[in-house]
């Protein structure tokens, strides 16, 4: 299903014949755009839009009460060289994009390869490790808060009872990222879903072939499943990076940026200048700010990747 | 012999994993059921005795949930139809017929699934505000209606398995395109369909961050807003705010289960191609 779905990308142009036929022809051409016209609006009014309204803001002043008032690259000053709660906000978003894309990464592969090794109850397995992936939310972020509790917590009570006195985790400002990371791996079934079914995409033929050469576990392991899986790997981090910097309502829910802005994130601090204070100009440099950062670390993973990323056609073209 | 000892650990691995990813719903589960005094014992019980079930009707009559409910089950069935039917007829238009400057639009499709939301969500909330929708839900159900691109591309994809000798065979029999969508291609995608509707009720359940953008008054609040509000006024009650949890998470988990394999499958499909 995958491989023809990627192979179908490009739109065919099989030729038909009742397209020969003039009046015929202008009438589908006039259908096809009626009938994509929702995506045209939907695109012009929800995004296209926008993001020139937000362009032209992060040149001005306002406080939604008045009118804008143009004040050229002050925001972008502000933002870069005054206000320094930007760059914490971004290292604080980068410490948990650093510490928690690895370990999705890692756990989502090791979890997909043992359920890709012919083990009963494939499905399951899958469903369990799936079911938190659909359950983000509010509830969640109530969950976790009461789990992180010091005192009461099902985390510290499972560490007391090995005999470890477990930190404030949310009110710590060493404990509280890795807490978000800890809870952000509850969700780990949601790449390990699509890690699995690409697993279950490579031919056979291939581990077949290198046991008759007698290559071990961590042979293949190298040199075929890694390989194989680097495409869906590459797309994951480039996933991993947009959500990460879009990560904004459990901190909101959970430590609202606390303790001394330890987990204040990008994101909470743009809902901030743009909703609680109404810097709304500010705010949309900030925006900008964090659409370029996300852009320019997707274009340096994707330069990076003719290093690692494997894609068939190499092979067939050597 | 070796070979034995592996399948063995990956087995307990696996069940330990399983046991790690059920425990907190189990504890929240567990919690919700419990009598105040019980909450904070230690060693924590896994068992609630005595099983308290009117936490549930407790939790959710100190803050009008019911209301919430409504209101949320609104914007999910309005997405859900929006979705479905705009997303469809945009993917058939790119799949089945041919028009100029289509290969250009899909291209636009693809690209604008890259585009992270942040930097639109002011501008939106300035349109809203100019449309006097503020504080309305159109504004967590009219973006649905628009095709989304991640949508878009997963229906056309969709279409584009089915044979377009059958699209050639009705319109000689003298079906319209509008008929072969209809009577044809939605039939024959129904999986596909079930993924885009089942994935905008989970994002349009869930959503938080527009809901708290978009409304204020108490009154058109959505499970999300009624949920975060009551943290705040009963804040250590956790037995009656796991109950309360518990109640608003279990739509999706029925959903979930009903229909887990297309689930799975938009994931797979929206995942390996994004």
């Amino acid at each position: 299903m995958n491989n023809s779905a990627i192979g179908q990308t490009l739109p065919s142009s099989k030729p038909r014949a009742h397209q020969q036929s003039s009046p015929m022809r202008r009438r589908e051409n006039l259908l096809g755009w009626l009938l994509a016209s929702p995506f045209l609006i939907g695109f012009t009014v929800f995004t296209a839009g926008p993001m020139l309204v937000s362009l032209f803001l992060s040149f001005a002043d306002w406080n939604l009460l008045s009118s804008p008032q143009f004040i050229g690259l002050a925001n972008y000053q502000e933002m870069l060289f005054a206000d320094k709660l930007v760059g914490h906000s971004l290292k604080v978003t980068l410490y948990f994009a650093l510490g928690s894309i690895p370990l999705h990464i890692i756990l989502g592969l090791a979890i997909a390869m043992m359920l890709n090794t012919s083990v009963k109850g494939l499905s399951f397995f899958r469903t369990i490790y799936y079911l938190p992936a659909i359950l983000s939310g509010v509830a969640v972020a109530m969950l976790w808060r009461w789990i992180f509790s010091p005192d009461f917590g099902l985390l510290n009570a499972g560490l007391a009872m090995v005999g470890i006195e477990g930190p404030n985790w949310l009110m710590s400002r060493q404990w509280v990222i890795p807490s978000f990371i800890l809870m952000s791996l509850w969700g780990v079934g949601g790449s390990m879903v699509i890690y699995l079914a690409s697993l279950q995409g490579i031919p056979t033929s291939l581990y077949e072939a290198a046991t008759i050469d007698g290559a071990g576990w961590w042979a293949q392991t190298r040199h075929i499943t890694l390989p194989m899986m680097s495409p869906v790997i590459l797309f994951q981090l480039i996933i991993g990076i947009i959500q990460a910097f879009r990560f904004f309502e459990a901190a909101y829910i959970m430590t609202d940026g606390g303790p001394a802005n330890a987990s204040l994130f990008f994101m909470l601090y743009l809902y901030r200048q743009a909703f609680q204070y109404f810097n709304m100009g500010y705010a949309s440099a900030l925006a900008w700010l964090l659409f370029f950062i996300v852009l320019i670390l997707s274009l340096l993973v994707l330069r990076s990747s003719p290093a690692w990323v494997y894609y068939e056609t190499e092979l067939k073209g050597r | 012999m070796n070979r034995r000892l592996v399948t063995s650990l990956i087995y307990f691995l696996l069940v330990l994993g399983a046991v790690v990813v059920l425990t907190p719903l189990a504890w929240m589960i567990s919690t919700s059921l419990k009598e105040e005094g019980q909450v904070f014992l230690f060693p924590p019980r896994l068992i609630p005795d005595p099983v308290v079930w009117r936490n549930y009707p407790e939790a959710l009559t100190v803050l009008p949930f019911k209301i919430y409910f409504q209101n949320s089950a609104i914007v999910s069935l309005s997405a859900i139809v929006g979705a479905v039917l705009s997303s469809s007829l945009v993917a058939f238009s790119f799949a089945r017929l041919r028009w100029q400057g289509r290969d250009w639009m899909f291209l636009l499709v693809l690209a604008t699934m890259m585009l992270p939301g942040q930097v639109t969500i002011i501008p939106q909330f300035l349109i809203f505000r100019s449309l006097g929708w503020l504080d309305t839900l159109l504004p967590l159900i009219v973006p649905y209606w628009g095709a989304g691109a991640f949508f878009v591309f997963l229906l056309r994809q969709f279409f584009m398995t089915i044979p377009g000798e059958l699209d050639d065979a009705a319109l000689i029999d003298g079906c319209s395109h509008l008929g072969i969508y209809w009577r044809i291609i939605l039939p024959l995608s129904k999986p596909a369909l079930a993924a885009v509707a089942i994935f905008t009720f989970q994002w349009s359940w869930n959503d938080f961050f527009h809901a708290l953008v978009f409304l204020s008054s108490r009154e058109n609040w959505t499970v999300a807003l009624g949920l975060a509000a009551y943290r705040n006024t009963f804040g250590t009650t956790w037995n009656l705010l796991m109950a309360a949890s518990v109640a608003s998470i279990l739509p999706l988990v029925l959903v979930f289960f009903f229909a887990q394999r297309y689930f799975i499958q938009g994931v797979v499909f929206t995942g390996l191609k994004g």
